[in-house]
């Protein structure tokens, strides 16, 4: 255990030091920030001037060279568009991304997992192919469709919920958060379901073929002829059963729901990181996106590590690290 | 899809339900399609920025909603000699923190311009031209300039004045461009948390949370009377169907920038209003006139010469360059039919241009036309200039920057298409596009232009002139086209402090410009903004979003 | 899979076909499936006019409404706002958006599935090198990918499919190694090494069958997430180009006219992408039931 997870934080520093090489290298390549940034009307002197003050007119490597002596000691520079810590922008606007993120996982386990294993108990019962026609809908429309969609509804039309920001927020342990108000969480919803809307119908699927697949194992028939109620069977033997790839799968769709939280959180004005990165990108804030990068792959790699230990308990065949 | 029409109506009721909380608060809840970077006057000159530092940081004279200079913080002023100006003070100011405006103020803020660290695009350009100040008391101030410098004024519009005293700068400053033998400035950070955000304007800073929000409230000691509303919120919505959704589901009061194909449905609903104006926009094509080969042109044949210079035809084999026959840039014009792309594309929301400025901004020729829809004519010229079959072209277009860029684009293309020049279009994302065009990559390209200054001097500097570090001309000259009777012209109107002798010579030489095919502009842009019914908008033709132009109607 | 049946001594495709007809519903999605994949593939015969060829279309008979008739042909579903016909448009459309789809699935799967596989089998550094990869593709947001892909190689379609390639391979090979980790510890795995059966017949013929079912519920969705994750990055303004839209460019092109009232440019692109990713489903839904092996009567 404590090998592997040695083994793991060594990789680890690997990857985030590759990372942020092709981050930068990246970001170099799609173009200059001065040329968005700057005010149109400034002249070539100008131009070359504030290239020269952002020490953009280094070669890259040199670059290079400078932020990975500052990243060491934690500073990961300050945004060409705002002149702050990039870190500061980013953990400024985190709790509202993880918030969304947290919620919309929730919402797509609350609602994937019995929805599926209702599916895949009743694979050819009206609820069963409901379900499924539902799930194929909540994969195929486009997010930003749905979006806007959800906001025609039930903002424009029936106008039960804003349409767009984030509501009131309160300091939980010194972090704002929304979702302790009741404005905060009539602006959370509608987003978070968006955002719920892709996962859910992975859950859905998931959790009806792992239902499907489990029912047909000897054990569970075993278990039914040894007379084990029905309610047993499937609470303990399928749930246990088809949550190993609901989990392995989760654990990947946190990050992505995070990464992926762009769409949703441009389509609802939600300040949160992804909009942030977008904005960032399109602005080629190269310090912010690749403190943005950089901290998502640690996520990642957290996230990754806590799903290779969940998985080891829940099936105990997998050994860590899976060494030969 | 059929959620629309009802969408409006149903949207009526969500805000009747919504209206009367806000009247009871006098808050303003704005949706702004983009955001200022900084709160920090002087940290970008850039449009988010300069509209907000407007509520809060006044500076000496003002721009109104025609671009027209007048008062704000001096009351008056006049040319003393060819290099020196006298600006009469207005008395009686006093900053958000209750100290007095002073002649002092406006040379400390002069000072703290060229001292903000990162800046990604100050507002050195403006204060430049200073070589000293000279306070003759509190409120009288003489600025000396090195150079005779006609636009001084308009410049002084452009910068805000922060306080010297809240600053803890009491004693005489002796103005340098350095820094003034201070050693300390207030940082962009202490702006943005508000410590040091204090003016003389109607609004003071209140909370400003990124990407989410910025509260201003009241300033209720402003020397031209209480504004007229306590608080004022900006969000920043910038996906334009989610601000229009804020407005029809009554989130938001006002918003700016409605995507023009939404304007006349709410213009029949009763429930919310829209107010437009001519903007100082023009959205133009550029060719690339430089060298004897152009990239992404097929089907002219064999440069006449070896390419020398920036940009791929450098390392890469190009054909020639059609471009730099005149006959070729006015065929192109001709088969351009504006007034279409304004009908059908722009809502008609836009007016064709025939030059760089709309009619009546100073500089401008009175009656100069657009060019006329003329396909046959255009095909005629390509003929004489020896394109009887025409050729291939990509016209490089930003989707993300003005109003409906890649839809004119498109439009454009079927249209040289038609006269035989077989056109594609790359559209690209702004951060991609002006990399691509700022290496010489189009041979044609589709941008806007809009003159901070509102008069001719400045598009033509900046887009026509022969692109030289020493004059200053030709900064975003991307066709790199070149013509010394013209760069002759612009810089001694910008030298020539006599306005009827500048305007003249202005417009001379924008009608050298437009006769020479340098440049070929489409339309200017018409600004809309929409807001709930009940409140009034003056639109500007610098396309700022400003608190201070929205009123309750009655 | 093939080996499994073959056993029997049966035509494996006959049985694999009468398996699938089972369903009717199943067969009506390959038929409409089959039907959209000719419409695609002979569009350029069977559309009034190439949307994609600026001689044809007419900006001047943009937003009309459908059964309008125009300069030259009737559009029958209307047109767009550069007076393309809709018909015709979600014909060339539904082209590039299967081809899209259906391109970066098969090679991200292919390719992840490879990876994954070995990845389980091999264990150890393989594994580490493999996930350690994966790990750092999946937290790259698929914008940045496309963006830097986009402005190195110029737009098109080819880098669309690129990016989602890079976007999707790294899910299947993860998926496929959580399955194949507990194949491999099945006795199956364990007696055909213990006979010295080689490396590459395990994979091939023993542990990839096994590792198909969960392949395919992943692939089917994903042909439609390829689809409608395309149609996000045309959202983002960096899809495909916009003089040859994909049905969710057009979809997405609708959208802006979504308040002023013209439903059609975006409702029937909208449409045409909901039908085809309702066929694709139900037939991939049908064809893991019938490859499962484990789920034979």
């Amino acid at each position: 255990m404590l090998a592997f997870t040695i083994r793991r934080l060594s990789q680890s520093v690997v990857v985030l030091f590759v990372m942020s090489i092709i981050v930068f290298a990246g970001v170099y390549a799609i173009g200059n920030p001065v040329d968005i940034l700057i005010n149109p009307e400034a002249d070539i002197a100008e131009q070359e001037e504030t290239i020269r003050r952002l020490g953009l007119d280094k070669p890259i490597w040199t670059q290079y060279g400078l932020f990975l002596a500052n990243a060491l000691q934690g500073d990961l520079g300050n945004s060409f568009v705002h002149n702050l810590p990039a870190l500061d922008i980013i953990f400024q606007r985190l709790p509202a991304t993880l918030e969304l993120a947290f919620l919309a996982v929730g919402l797509a386990v609350v609602f994937g997992v019995p929805l599926g294993m209702l599916a895949g108990l009743k694979p050819d019962s009206v609820v069963g192919r409901v379900i499924m026609t539902g799930s194929i809908l909540g994969f195929s429309l486009p997010t930003f469709w749905v979006g806007l969609m959800l906001i025609m509804l039930f903002s424009v039309n029936m106008g039960w919920l804003p349409a767009s920001g984030r509501g009131e927020t309160v300091d939980l342990f010194g972090i704002p958060v929304s979702f302790l108000t009741l404005d905060g969480l009539s602006h959370l919803f509608l987003p978070a379901f968006n955002l719920a809307l892709f996962k859910m119908s992975l859950v859905i699927r998931l959790a009806r073929s792992g239902t499907r697949e489990v029912l047909l194992q000897d054990y569970i028939k075993f278990a039914r002829a040894k007379g084990v109620s029905d309610a047993r069977i499937i609470g303990v033997h399928v749930l246990k059963n088809i949550m190993i790839p609901v989990v392995t799968v989760l654990g990947l769709e946190l990050g992505s729901v995070i990464a992926f939280a762009v769409v949703t959180e441009t389509v609802f004005a939600w300040p949160g990181i992804g909009k942030l990165l977008i904005d960032s990108i399109s602005h080629l804030d190269r310090p912010v996106v690749v403190a943005y990068l950089l901290l998502t792959v640690t996520m990642f790699i957290v996230i990754n590590f806590v799903v290779d230990i969940l998985y080891s308990i829940l099936d105990p065949r997998v050994r860590l690290g899976g060494a030969n | 899809m059929f959620i629309g029409k009802y969408g409006l109506a149903a949207a009526a009721v969500a805000l009747a339900t919504a209206l009367p909380a806000a009247v009871q608060a006098e808050t303003l809840t704005m949706g702004m399609a983009s955001e200022a970077s900084s709160i920090d006057p002087h940290y970008h000159n850039l449009s988010p920025n300069n509209a907000l530092r407007r509520h809060m940081f006044e500076s000496l004279t003002n721009q109104d909603e025609t671009q027209q200079l007048g008062p704000l913080l001096a009351e008056s002023w006049k040319p003393i000699s060819e290099t020196a100006w006298e600006f009469n003070l207005r008395k009686g100011v006093k900053f958000h923190d209750g100290s007095d405006f002073t002649a002092l103020d406006v040379v400390y803020s002069a000072c703290r311009v060229p001292n903000v660290p990162n800046s990604p695009s100050n507002f050195v350009s403006f204060t430049s031209a200073i070589s000293d100040f000279e306070i003759k008391d509190d409120h009288t101030l003489i600025v000396h300039t090195s150079e005779p410098t006609p636009l001084l004024p308009t410049y002084f519009a452009n910068w805000g004045i922060l306080s010297a005293t809240a600053n803890g700068v009491s004693g005489d400053i002796k103005y340098d461009k350095e820094n003034c033998g201070l050693d300390a400035f207030p940082s962009t950070v202490d702006f943005n948390n508000g410590s040091a955000s204090i003016g003389t304007g109607p609004y003071k800073f209140k909370e400003f949370v990124k990407g989410d929000r910025f509260v201003m409230e009241a300033n209720a000691n402003y020397w031209g009377g209480k504004p007229e509303w306590d608080e004022v919120i900006q969000k920043p919505i910038t996906n334009a169907a989610a601000r229009m959704a804020a407005l029809l589901a009554g989130d938001v009061d006002f918003v700016d920038n409605p995507p023009t194909q939404d304007l006349a449905e709410l213009k029949e609903n009763p429930k919310f209003d829209v107010s437009q104006g001519l903007s100082n926009r023009v959205i133009y094509l550029h060719m690339d006139q430089f060298g004897p080969s152009t990239f992404g042109v097929k089907g002219t044949g064999k440069p006449d010469a070896q390419y020398e210079g920036e940009g791929p035809c450098a390392t890469e084999a190009c054909e020639k360059n059609p471009f730099l026959d005149v006959r070729v840039r006015q065929a192109l014009s001709k088969a351009i039919n504006r007034d279409a792309i304004v009908e059908k594309i722009m809502g008609g929301v836009a007016v064709p241009a025939g030059e760089l400025l709309p009619q009546g901004f100073f500089g401008t020729n009175p009656g100069a036309k657009h060019e006329a829809y003329d396909p046959d004519g255009a095909k005629k010229l390509l003929a004489e200039a020896g394109y009887p079959n025409g050729f291939e072209l990509v016209l490089g277009t930003p989707n993300d920057r003005y109003i409906n860029d890649a839809k004119i684009a498109q439009v454009i293309a079927q249209m040289f298409t038609r006269i035989g020049v077989k056109t594609t279009v790359n559209a690209m994302t702004k951060s991609v596009f002006f990399k691509t065009r700022n290496t010489y990559e189009f041979s044609i390209y589709l941008a806007g232009w809009g003159a901070g200054t509102g008069e001719m001097s400045n598009p033509l500097r900046a887009l026509v002139g022969t692109r030289n570090k020493e004059t200053g001309l030709g900064g975003t000259n991307r066709g790199r086209y070149s013509n010394p009777s013209l760069d002759e012209k612009i810089l001694t109107a910008l030298a020539t402090v006599d306005d009827a002798k500048r305007e003249e010579i202005l417009r001379t030489a924008s009608r050298e410009a437009m006769e020479d095919y340098s440049i070929l502009p489409l339309h200017f842009e018409v600004t809309s903004w929409a807001h709930r019914k009940g409140l009034s908008h003056k639109a500007r033709a610098d396309q700022y979003t400003l608190a201070t132009g929205v009123h309750k109607a009655n | 899979m093939a080996a499994a049946v073959q056993d029997d001594g049966i035509n494996p495709w006959r049985t694999f076909a009468s398996d699938f007809a089972e369903k009717k519903l199943a067969v009506l999605g390959l038929i409409v499936f089959v039907a959209l994949i000719a419409a695609a593939i002979f569009a350029p015969w069977i559309t009034p006019q190439n949307p994609y060829d600026l001689n044809q279309i007419d900006f001047l008979d943009g937003r009309l409404e459908p059964g309008s008739v125009g300069s030259q042909i009737t559009y029958w579903l209307g047109t767009d706002d550069q007076g393309r016909d809709l018909l015709s448009g979600i014909f060339y459309g539904l082209r590039t958006s299967l081809a899209v789809g259906a391109a970066s699935t098969l090679i991200a799967l292919v390719l992840g599935g490879a990876l994954g596989l070995f990845a389980a089998y091999f264990g150890g550094r393989v594994d580490t090198l493999i996930m350690r990869i994966a790990d750092l593709q999946l937290s790259f947001p698929a914008i940045l990918i496309a963006l830097i892909l986009v402005s190195a190689l110029g737009q098109g379609v080819d880098k669309v499919i690129i990016s989602l390639v890079a976007v999707q391979w790294a899910y299947y090979a993860r998926t496929i190694r959580g399955t194949a980790l507990v194949e491999r510890r099945k006795e199956y795995v364990e007696a055909a090494t213990c006979l010295a059966i080689s490396h590459r017949r395990i994979v091939f013929k023993h542990l990839m069958p096994n590792c198909t079912p969960p392949l395919i519920v992943v692939g089917t969705v994903q042909v439609a997430h390829a689809i409608s994750l395309e149609a996000t990055l045309s959202f983002l303004g960096i899809g495909v180009p916009i003089t040859e839209p994909s049905l969710g460019l057009l979809i997405k092109n609708g959208f802006d006219y979504m308040l002023s009232g013209d439903y059609w440019v975006s409702f029937y692109p909208g449409l045409a992408l909901l039908i085809t990713i309702v066929s694709i489903n139900l037939v991939g839904d049908q064809l893991r039931d019938v490859l499962n092996p484990r789920l034979k009567k």
